[in-house]
């Protein structure tokens, strides 16, 4: 019985609330970056696009599923992407920012890859042998999308005129929302006391050097931090989420428990 | 020099052991960017184990309209192919 595995000291609701986020980030990040399907700017980057998000999706399959067996009350995967409203997600606001142009998209996706892989990486050695085996099968594609997004990021910024200037608008737009992933709350103090995540703090260094060298070879400025966007973990998010949610739970709303 | 990046040959690894196999081409900025690439565009359905990328251009081709002078002469030739030597019965499937 899978929930014989759980760490009898750590709260199931604790536990369901990490998992919507991490299954939510992955869900909206996903959706965001397949958006970019039959779009990009060259046919290879946008069959790159399509497996990240392909990736994202996967990922979110396992966590959400994790989620809803945690929580016991018989929801699927599905049921917690198609079947919640807006104020129950948990991502963080920077996956529901809209892609903007193709270098906008890359920076975004940059500057979370670089906190997945750390995340991922810790998750590796969870407590609950159920996060670690999705973390260990998540990081390898992660590690991926970090390599390919940091190098297009360096590219593009140590580029021509144009892309230099795209790629630091991008930065600058996006960097008040980063903060957002380091913060922590009462659920995310309990699930590390017991060892089940990261402190998210803890991840904070190893990701301002891996931004911090990426920028530098990019020729990009790496903008103050100043006021930073929070709210999403907690599911207070911007009017962009609703938009997402229309088209990804378009079929299930419409069209009430249709199947393959 | 055109906008276009230049056009690659990808050649995939199946398994170890096997020869590489051209599997298709694609355009990339450079080798770097060309193997992510096919990575990507030709490995999908877990193809591969090995990716080699060539620039197109750096491939010399035999000419097509030389196909008579290159080929033909090798067509009456069986005594090329090792089919007149008697199998020994001892020595089992070949």
């Amino acid at each position: 019985m899978a929930t014989a595995t759980l760490e009898p000291a750590v709260d199931p609701a604790a536990l369901f609330e990490f998992l919507a986020r991490i299954g939510d980030n992955a869900l909206i990040l996903g959706h965001r970056v397949s958006e970019w399907c039959g779009h990009a700017p060259a046919l290879e980057e946008d069959i790159a696009l399509a497996n990240t998000a392909l990736d994202l999706i996967g990922q979110t399959q396992l966590w959400l599923g994790l989620a809803g067996e945690v929580e016991g009350k018989g929801r699927s995967a599905d049921d917690l992407a198609y079947l919640r409203d807006g104020f129950e997600f948990r991502n963080i606001l920077m996956v529901e920012r809209p892609n903007g142009d193709f270098g906008k998209t890359l920076m975004r996706q940059f500057l979370y890859d670089a906190w997945h892989y750390l995340l991922l990486k810790s998750l590796k050695g969870s407590t609950d042998r159920r996060i670690a085996e999705i973390a260990e099968k998540a990081f390898k594609e992660v590690s991926y999308h970090l390599d390919r997004s940091r190098d297009l990021v360096i590219r593009l910024g140590d580029g021509t005129a144009e892309s230099h200037r795209r790629m630091q608008e991008a930065l600058d737009d996006l960097w008040p929302y980063t903060g957002e992933m380091f913060v922590a709350d009462a659920v995310d103090t309990r699930l590390a006391e017991a060892g089940v995540i990261p402190e998210p703090q803890s991840l904070k260094a190893g990701w301002d050097e891996i931004v911090a060298d990426a920028l530098a070879e990019g020729t990009l400025k790496k903008p103050a931090d100043g006021y930073m966007h929070k709210g999403g973990r907690r599911g207070v998010h911007t009017e962009h989420l609703g938009f997402v949610l229309t088209e990804l739970q378009f079929l299930q709303r419409g069209y009430p428990g249709a199947v393959w | 020099m055109s906008n276009e990046w230049p056009l690659w040959e990808v050649f995939i690894r199946g398994q170890h052991g096997l020869n590489h196999r051209h599997v298709g081409s694609l355009h990339a900025p450079d080798a770097e960017m060309a193997v992510n690439n096919a990575r990507d565009v030709y490995t999908r359905r877990n193809e591969g184990v090995s990716i080699w990328v060539v620039r197109s251009s750096d491939i010399t081709a035999s000419a097509p309209s030389e196909k008579g002078p290159l080929f033909d002469p090798s067509n009456s030739k069986v005594y090329r192919h090792p089919t007149f030597f008697d199998i020994p019965d001892e020595v089992g499937h070949m």
